[in-house]
């Protein structure tokens, strides 16, 4: 039998990292894109150890779109069909830290916005025929209200969440699933230095990713407590939404 | 502001005014600190881990491994890996570490930072005899490759260098092959001393893991008493080595109240710890898990002390006099009401640490968990390292948080010079900031 086939742009992040290391236990295939050259050979003898059936990797930055087109050849190449592809690049920057930048605040739209649109739509071009597999993204809560501390990450979230749940609907008969993943603050090297309550590990957010993907789930949110709290965040009325502070 | 990182005694309370989560081993930068110290899972107990008022580099995220080779058994990983994670790689392939102290939460950079030792000593000798290489990053902004081959000096100085030589990015080991998860384990009762440690040499003969529990709550003849634990893995292929592993049992939820490990509870525990065992001889086969870390099974058991915290004290003194010695030991800590129900004693064997600090000497070593108490307790302590320096020997810098400065220089007298060459001037800690304080000299 084929081993499971898993592609993951952003490798190295702190969240894709516990997911790829989930499916190399399981014996996958794994193609890997990130940026950082050491931290993604590193990321891929990692996998190799913990039994991935093999690892190939691709050095690409995000931002240059006109290599979307070959990050999506190569790894059909290496997985044939793919079964799973997880895009878990991101950048996080307060609206306070662009706030006066305004190129800068753009280009985490791009990054976290107009690439993942890109990305995702190719897949799922190139995944069309199979008939089978799962698009994963990595969104997040904040994409569901605009606030006025963090409305460019939280705008840029929003984007991708409301073009997987149209993809989703074209995909859906051709047997392939949209998984939209809401993690909350997560323990990883992103949120670095920015304190959160609430904040939960990256090895149990890639536990519930995993299960997602198994299960063939649309929405996740992670951890678990996060539907509720935003089932009742969606329902404040954007006349005091205006009003708070964070 | 985050928490400050604390050890596994939760003593001394240390503050640290930055604390820096490394998550690439590579990006590892010393150039931007005046005064780091990397932390991994903060399983020593003292201050070896803490920096009173500096850097706190942690670790834990760069835990990948860079190559493990199945068939030889060799592998290399980001220094913040740990035993536990490491298990659940290389168990399966018939691969198990050649050193392993009693938990499997401690990193490998802090298995070669405090040289570690295991009931295997007296076979293998420490940790650090297993690594075959390591990289050590210094504020002269370069990874330094160090095995006994290639930077040797830096290599020697940073096995049970207690990370002042730089930070440990990975670690080369060798591990060694096993047949199956299995051990068989004997369980001998002794009701003294003397019996104790002659079990003890006649077990090191024929067991690859010896270790000793005493009741050091006795007095008199009784003194010493305690049960000589033996095993070794089972050496037949049993289809075992892909099994599960337990998570823990349970979490110490909340800091514990102070008399629940009071010296009354602690000497009705012992009693009926000694007393269990009815006959002088079990045999029972057991997991590794199940042999190597019991208390694993407990999430922060340490928590268990309560507001003050516990220490651990830990010596190795010459066998030769070494029963004798014992005895003053312990009878020293019961004159300073120093209550334990971790007591552990075990014999080194005679293979040298490459480390210049490495705390294992052959000889007999002592170690007491014991809740903090007061003066007495620490006065009786100081009388302890008199003994244990009187008869040439010392104490584990791993375990400590309070032997005076100039003790320790006494102590480690022949290798100290030796040593501080090699540290790197970034580096720094509450422990090596309390033990260089004072130059007053013990002859």
């Amino acid at each position: 039998m084929k081993s499971l086939s898993v592609v993951v742009i952003g490798a190295t992040s702190g969240i894709a990292q516990p997911v790829a290391r989930a499916y190399a236990s399981r014996g996958a295939t794994l193609f890997l894109v990130a940026r950082n050259a050491e931290a993604l050979s590193t990321t891929a003898s990692d996998l190799l150890a913990r039994g991935a059936s093999r690892v190939e990797t691709m050095l690409a930055d995000v931002q240059d779109s006109v290599r979307h087109d070959e990050i999506v050849r190569a790894a059909k190449g290496t997985c044939g069909s793919i079964d799973v592809v997880l895009i878990a690049h991101g950048v996080l920057r307060n609206q306070q830290e662009i706030d006066h930048d305004v190129e800068e605040m753009l280009r985490l739209f791009e990054v976290n916005a107009t690439s993942v649109l890109s990305l995702a739509q190719r897949f799922g071009l190139a995944m069309e025929s199979q008939g089978t597999g799962t698009i994963a993204v990595i969104t997040s809560v904040a994409g569901e209200r605009g606030r006025r501390s963090l409305y460019t990450y939280g705008a840029s979230k929003a984007a991708v969440s409301h073009f997987l749940a149209g993809m989703r609907g074209r995909y859906k008969p051709l047997g392939i699933n949209v998984l939209d993943i809401r993690p909350g603050p997560v323990d990883t090297p992103m949120l670095a230095g920015r304190p959160q309550p609430l904040i939960a590990t990256a090895d149990a957010v890639a536990r519930d990713i995993v299960k997602a993907i198994d299960r063939g789930w649309w929405l996740l949110y992670t951890p678990w407590y996060w539907r509720f709290v935003m089932a009742v965040v969606r329902l404040i009325p954007e006349r005091i939404m205006m009003r708070l502070k964070f | 502001m985050e928490q400050s990182p604390t050890s596994w005694g939760r003593y001394p309370q240390s503050h640290a005014a930055c604390i820096v989560d490394a998550a690439w081993a590579h990006d590892v930068d010393l150039s931007r600190y005046q005064s780091v110290i990397a932390y991994g899972l903060g399983r020593s107990y003292g201050d070896v881990c803490l920096n009173d008022g500096g850097t706190v580099l942690r670790m834990h995220r760069c835990d990948r491994i860079l190559s493990f080779d199945r068939q030889t058994g060799v592998l290399r990983a980001e220094s913040g890996l740990s035993i536990a994670d490491l298990l659940r790689i290389v168990v399966p392939h018939g691969w198990f570490v050649a050193v392993t102290p009693g938990t499997k939460f401690v990193t490998l950079g802090g298995a070669v930072a405090n040289d570690i030792h295991g009931k295997n000593h007296h076979r293998v000798g420490t940790f650090g005899r297993h690594v075959r290489s390591l990289g050590l990053r210094r504020s002269d902004g370069h990874e330094h490759r160090c095995s006994l081959t290639e930077n040797q000096e830096l290599f020697q100085a940073t096995i049970g260098g207690m990370g002042l030589t730089g930070v440990i990015t990975w670690v080369e080991i060798a591990l060694i092959p096993i047949a199956s998860r299995q051990i068989e384990q004997e369980s001998l009762k002794a009701r003294s001393l003397g019996e104790l440690i002659r079990l003890t040499d006649e077990s090191d003969d024929e067991w690859d893991y010896t270790v000793s529990w005493i009741d050091v709550m006795q007095r008199g003849a009784s003194l010493g008493r305690g049960l000589v634990m033996r095993g070794r893995f089972h050496e037949q292929v049993d289809g075992t080595l892909s099994g599960p592993w337990k998570g823990p049992l349970l979490r110490v939820p909340v800091q514990g109240p102070s008399w629940l490990l009071s010296p009354l509870t602690i000497k009705a525990f012992n009693a009926v710890w000694y007393n269990r065992q009815l006959s002088r001889l079990s045999r029972t086969n057991m997991d590794l898990e199940t042999f190597f870390y019991p208390l694993d099974g407990v999430e922060r058991w340490n928590l268990l002390y309560g507001q003050r915290g516990m220490m651990q004290y830990q010596c190795v003194v010459p066998s030769d006099g070494g029963e004798d010695t014992m005895r003053r030991i312990l009878s020293t800590m019961q004159g300073g009401g120093i209550s334990s129900f971790l007591a552990v004693l075990k014999k080194f064997g005679t293979l040298t640490s490459p480390g210049i600090m490495s705390f294992p000497r052959p000889g007999l070593t002592l170690t007491l968990d014991m809740p903090i108490t007061g003066r007495r307790m620490f006065d009786a302590l100081d009388q302890c390292d008199r003994i244990v320096h009187g008869v040439g020997g010392r104490v584990y810098p791993a375990k400590d948080a309070r032997v005076p400065a100039a003790m320790f220089r006494a102590m480690y007298a022949d290798v100290i010079d030796r040593f501080e060459a090699s540290i790197d001037p970034a580096m720094s800690s509450s422990f090596w900031r309390r033990v260089t304080s004072s130059t007053k000299a013990i002859s």
